[in-house]
């Protein structure tokens, strides 16, 4: 287990580096911030003062070393934007994203396991039917056109929820909500439902078939030949066992959903991550676009960390030193 | 009597093509879904030739068309079956020409991470060893992160256009390909066939490609069929984001990103049927990619 934990950090440390050069190279390559940055009647001269004050006169292997070198000590740079910390800015945004994130994957979690065990327990009757024709279409729905649709008919035609921004933010651990006010909630409903479509079919998928699989099992049978009652046999004895992939699935789908974040949080207007990170490629804000990635990738490495050794506490029959990690 | 006799028969005129398109046909879901894919295909190719006008010829556009309604006549006498856009172009020619373009940048991209990831995938279970170890790690690690968030990387450094996109595409879906061979080339290799081949002293090559490869194509083939419809749904999504094609080839994501700023005004047509278009596509794609599983599924062989 501990060799295991060990060869595991040291091959994050190695994608985490791999990923800062490929993005920080790559992203040397795009246009010149200046441009951008600088008043189009600006001089030459003054040109060239403002790459100097950047560092953007230096070669670009210096430019990376200093770049790792504040990097490890939590600094990515200064916006060109914003001339704010770079780090702090996407830290700002972060608890937003993450709300988003978060009651989506929710919101497929709760809905979508009683849907799928309804749907597994009785795959022939027209409800079974009807919702896996539901999941199969959330799976072909583009997410951003029908974020598109729900703003059309519950914002525009009936007028029922905003569409756009985060709303009355209540605080908790000093910390911005919308979840804490009533106006956030509904501000959070459209968005957070948009993110779920897609994990919500997944879910629906993985806990039918789960069900189907474990409803055959002998002890299933041997429970209900004990006689105990139908919810006694559906919430203990198959909910438990089909509950292993649908956990794994659900953290896996927590960093699906920070990263298509992106869509939904263009599409309402929701102060983000993702929306910071659109804006920033269109005005080629490089500190932020490095900064976002490598932030991003970081928290990859450690939900998919956390979520192999939640699946070998939650399944025994999992060793995870015994894999060629 | 006249049954038995007619038995052989039949199963000599039963080629494998002709089993896998009565056991296809099982499903009439399935069949109507690639009847549709048919229509769509032959409707966007044809495009120039049954849009009722050509969206991109500015000398057809007309400025006192723009934004009507469905079902509007114009004021040349034309009718906008499905209303026009904010330059008064008619949706449904924008609409012919944009799935053309979304069908084929999906397609292309596909292809194109078929050719690259199916090699690496074979090499990589054919010879096993060091190869196979890294090259699944990578593909490992590729996989463990969101396809939106790679193509965002790239075409961050890359930059908007056709070439980018699908540059960005392909490096997205290699992997998947990848890895479906190497998994099937895997059970394969141990084979009697390919004991036969090795004991015949043929090459490698020879081995790899004309014996290896034609037996891994059932499940590539399903696994075509899926990735053609995300490569087509997440190319829409980041031309939507301003992030995929530029202004002058515009898919069919780029026309519902023109339509989000009327949409908040009640012109929903705009943004409404180019999406109606995408989604009809994409079911149709994934009916038929789910029946060609069951189809082609060897543990489901009756």
């Amino acid at each position: 287990m501990l060799i295991y934990l060990i060869r595991r950090l040291l091959q994050s440390v190695v994608v985490l580096a791999a990923m800062s050069l490929l993005v920080f190279v790559g992203v040397f390559m795009i246009g010149d911030p200046i441009e951008i940055l600088i008043n189009p009647l600006a001089d030459e001269i003054e040109k060239d003062r403002a790459r100097a004050a950047l560092g953007l006169d230096l070669p670009l292997w210096e430019q990376y070393l200093a770049f790792l070198f504040n990097a490890v000590r939590g600094d990515l740079g200064r916006s060109f934007a914003y001339n704010v910390p770079a780090i702090d800015l996407i830290l700002e945004r972060m608890p937003a994203t993450l709300e988003l994130a978060v009651t989506a994957t929710l919101i497929g979690g709760v809905l979508g396991v009683p849907l799928g065990l309804l749907a597994g327990l009785k795959p022939h009757s027209a409800a079974g039917k009807s919702i896996m024709a539901g999941s199969i279409l959330g799976f072909s729905l583009p997410t951003f056109w029908v974020g598109l649709m729900l703003i059309m008919i519950f914002a525009v035609e009936l007028g029922w929820l905003p569409s756009t921004g985060r709303g009355h933010t209540g605080r908790l651990f000093g910390l911005e909500f919308s979840f804490l006010t009533l106006d956030g909630v509904q501000h959070l409903f459209m968005p957070a439902l948009n993110l779920a479509l897609f994990r919500l079919a997944l879910v629906i998928r993985l806990a039918r078939a789960g069900t189907r699989e474990v409803a055959l099992q002998d002890y299933v049978k041997f429970a209900r030949a004990k006689g105990l009652s139908q919810a006694r046999v559906v919430w203990v004895h198959v909910f438990k066992n089909i509950l292993i992939p649908i956990v794994t699935i659900q953290g896996l789908e927590l960093g699906q959903a920070i990263a298509f974040a992106v869509v939904t949080e263009t599409i309402f207007a929701w102060p983000g991550m993702g929306k910071l990170i659109i804006d920033s490629i269109n005005v080629l804000d490089r500190p932020v676009i490095v900064a976002y990635l490598l932030v991003t990738v970081f928290m990859f490495i450690v939900i998919n960390l956390l979520v192999d050794l939640t699946y070998s506490v939650l399944d025994p029959r999992v060793r995870l030193a015994e894999q060629r990690a | 009597m006249t049954a038995v006799a007619e038995e052989p028969r039949r199963r000599a005129a039963e080629t494998p093509f002709r089993r896998f398109a009565a056991n296809f046909a099982e499903s009439r879901i399935a069949v109507a879904a690639l009847m549709g894919l048919a229509v769509i295909a032959a409707a966007a190719f044809l495009a120039p030739w049954i849009a009722p006008q050509d969206p991109f010829d500015l000398k057809q556009l007309d400025i006192l068309d723009s934004k009507l309604p469905p079902g509007s006549v114009g004021v040349d006498g034309m009718t906008f079956w499905l209303g026009s856009d904010d330059q008064g172009r008619d949706m449904f020619s924008a609409i012919l020409y944009g799935l053309r373009t979304s069908i084929l940048v999906g397609v292309g991209a596909s292809l194109g991470a078929l050719l690259i990831g199916m090699p690496v995938g074979m090499l990589a279970a054919y010879f096993g060893g060091r190869a196979d170890s890294l090259i699944m790690r990578i593909v490992d690690i590729q996989l463990s992160f969101p396809a939106i968030l790679i193509a965002l990387i790239l075409l961050a450094v890359l930059g908007q256009g056709v070439d980018k996109i699908v540059i960005a595409l392909v490096a997205v879906q290699w992997a998947y390909y990848a890895r479906t061979v190497r998994g099937t080339a895997l059970v394969e290799r141990h084979r009697e066939y390919i004991e036969a081949a090795r004991c015949l002293a043929l090459g490698h090559r020879r081995i790899v490609f004309r014996h290896l490869l034609p037996n891994c194509l059932p499940p590539l083939i399903v696994v075509n069929t899926v990735l053609v419809a995300s490569a087509i749904a997440l190319e829409a999504t980041l031309s939507f984001l301003g992030l995929g094609l530029p202004i002058t080839k515009p898919s069919l994501g780029l026309l519902i990103s023109n339509g989000f700023e009327y949409l908040l005004s009640g012109k929903y047509w705009i943004s409404f049927f180019p999406g109606v278009a995408l989604l009809i596509t994409i079911v149709c794609i994934n009916l038929v990619g789910d029946q060609l599983r069951d189809v082609l599924n060897p543990r489901l062989q009756r």
